[in-house]
């Protein structure tokens, strides 16, 4: 069946993937960040922005679109300064859906590696520290690679919803084929011309098993990090 | 190299407040569980921070309230082994012994790694996992791992807590090879008054968060109104002793000591080695007169030095062979009905076979 995919089914795969690999790769250091604040410190507001970082869970994905059209459109305060600052523009590009992506999937990463880093021992930090690593050491030697089950499902996580994504995209960059038409919104497209159910089928058996594929990788990744830190137990 | 530690810090409920000094090769912090040890060792290696305090080791001060030095734990080059051992577990033996050494200043690395590997014989351990080796292995990394991040002091914090007997005299041995070979103090906690004995030079006893004695090991363990805190069955005098001879063709060892000679079993000691005896008080017996007709080697002619005032069924003696302190535990009824009083002259008796190879330490 892929050999007869059309150009514009390999130009939505190739966008989704784009998007969806931007979009986790962009996040996993505020998403990093985020789960370490939420694991290690306890400060005033912590429960607000644990909140907060849930909100895309929760909330109707149109709702964040609209924040996010409203927020980075290019007249949006954000929006318009980060093209005047950088030259930098979310509105309907394929950036802004990566940005959609990345805020929808951000929740199940921070949750993933938040869980993960509670689960060290932190005597293994302060052990690392009296043979004389540092903060940063530690970080990059000891608390990174433990936690690397947790960053690495977390990843999968995130990228997966970045695969299925839907409300949050069409409502802040809109579907323009070739660039922000990602595979779900290609299917939306088709169901709304006549005979288009079977271009529709196609693209959705193709999803499954872009997701499928996706989970068996992340499966054996997370299992083959868990070896290297607790042996053959897992 | 000389230690000093004066330390104040809040720990929940009690407020711990030690200070001792000490230039033994081991330093052996000694007291009930919840007194304190582990947090003195803590607050040392910079882990926990002091209220108050001065930590100098030689000439080098890592924290001082007064003038404002903390050293971040990071910076003071203090080898901690912990209970547990906490090697790193995603990484191989190989790469957590090599982990400190690679934050040390190639100038003051003094630790060889192929003589650490030899001394606590990792060599076949090295490309293992930390869940691949048992916990006497696990210690032995631990030990190796602290020392090559070559370190000014070493911290133990009961590194045989967590292993059988058998495993347990195995990390003995290389804990007592690592101090005749190495020659980084050592700082010892430990709540088995064996493992003090059979390491310690210097003792610090602890309790309720505070020092109750400091001092030389064998001074200490003869001193009456410490016995509460040593143990009552475990509590008695250490004598430092010299082989004389080895294996009489019975299995015996004859040790002398400044007041005498002491037979002893089981001894793995060479001729001309100073031993460390500890005579239990329950194992010591006093008669009047010269014993005679009896199974017991050992009998000295000494003094009555002190009776304790403790009140109960028995009461500790501390007898004077000609200079050696010896302690003696008998019942409150023999004492009286032999009139035992100080400066009393009499016999002390002490069974060879109470003295195993558990009570003899190797200095």
């Amino acid at each position: 069946m892929f050999d007869t995919l059309t150009p514009a089914e390999i130009e939505a795969l190739r966008l989704s993937l784009k998007v969806a690999a931007v979009s986790v790769l962009a996040s996993l250091p505020l998403g990093f960040g985020l789960a370490w604040l939420l694991a290690r410190f306890d400060f005033p507001g912590k429960a607000l922005l644990d909140a907060f970082i849930h909100l895309p869970l929760v909330l109707p994905p149109v709702v964040i679109g609209y924040f996010l059209l409203v927020l980075f459109g290019r007249r949006g305060p954000i929006g318009a300064w980060l093209e005047h600052a950088f030259g930098l523009v979310f509105a309907f590009r394929w950036t802004g859906a990566a940005l959609a992506c990345a805020l929808m999937g951000l929740p199940l990463m921070v949750r993933a590696i938040r869980q993960s880093l509670e689960a060290i021992d932190r005597r293994l930090e302060s052990a690392a520290a009296t043979l004389g690593a540092g903060r940063w050491a530690v970080l990059a030697s000891i608390t990174i690679p433990l936690s690397l089950p947790g960053i690495l499902t977390g990843m999968l996580l995130s990228f997966a919803r970045s695969l299925g994504e839907f409300g949050a995209t069409i409502t802040f960059v809109s579907n323009i084929p070739g660039e922000t038409q990602t595979l779900p919104l290609a299917i939306y497209s088709f169901t709304q011309v006549p005979g288009g159910d079977a271009q529709a089928m196609r693209l959705c058996l193709l999803s499954v098993i872009l997701s499928l594929a996706a989970l068996v990788l992340s499966e054996v990744l997370v299992r083959r990090a868990n070896r290297r830190i607790v042996g053959d137990a897992h | 190299m000389r230690i000093e530690i004066g330390l104040e810090k809040k720990l929940g409920a009690f407020t711990l407040k030690a200070a001792f000094s000490g230039e033994a090769a081991i330093t052996a912090l000694f007291g009930r569980s919840g007194c304190g040890k582990s947090s003195i060792l803590n607050l040392v290696a910079g882990l926990l921070r002091p209220e108050r305090g001065r930590i100098a080791i030689g000439d080098r001060v890592l924290f001082d309230s007064a003038s404002g030095i903390d050293v971040p734990a990071e910076k003071r080059r203090i080898g901690y082994v912990f209970q547990d051992g906490l090697l790193l577990p995603h990484l191989s033996v190989r790469q957590n012994l090599l982990y400190g050494r690679f934050f040390t200043q190639p100038a003051e690395r003094w630790a060889d790694v192929g003589r650490i590997v030899a001394l606590l014989d990792l060599a076949p351990l090295l490309e293992r996992r930390p869940h691949r080796l048992s916990g006497g292995e696990k210690q032995r990394v631990a030990i190796g791992r602290a020392l090559l991040a070559s370190p000014r002091l070493l911290l133990m914090d009961e590194p045989l807590a967590s292993l059988d007997a058998s495993r347990r005299g195995e990390i003995l041995f290389y804990i007592e090879r690592l101090r005749d070979e190495v020659g980084v103090p050592i700082l010892y906690v430990s709540h088995e008054i064996e493992e003090v004995v059979r390491l310690a030079g210097h003792l610090v006893l602890l309790s309720d968060g505070a020092v109750a004695a400091s001092g030389p090991l064998h001074e200490l363990m003869s001193r009456i109104e410490l016995r509460h805190l040593i143990g009552r069955h475990e509590g008695g005098a250490v004598i430092e002793a010299k082989v004389l001879a080895q294996d009489l063709g019975n299995g015996l060892a004859r040790l002398a000591f400044s007041g005498g000679e002491l037979l002893v079993p089981d001894v793995d000691a060479l001729i001309g080695e100073t031993l460390r005896v500890r005579v239990r008080a329950r194992d010591v017996s006093i008669a009047l007169s010269e014993p005679r007709d009896v199974s017991l080697l050992n009998c000295f002619r000494c003094r009555i030095a002190e009776i304790g005032a403790e009140p109960g069924a028995s009461v500790d003696v501390r007898l004077d062979i000609a200079g050696t302190p010896l302690l003696a535990r008998i019942t409150r009824h023999s004492a009286e009905r032999l009139r035992l009083a100080p400066g009393k002259e009499v016999w002390a008796m002490v069974k060879a076979v109470s003295l195993d190879r558990h009570s003899v330490g190797y200095t």
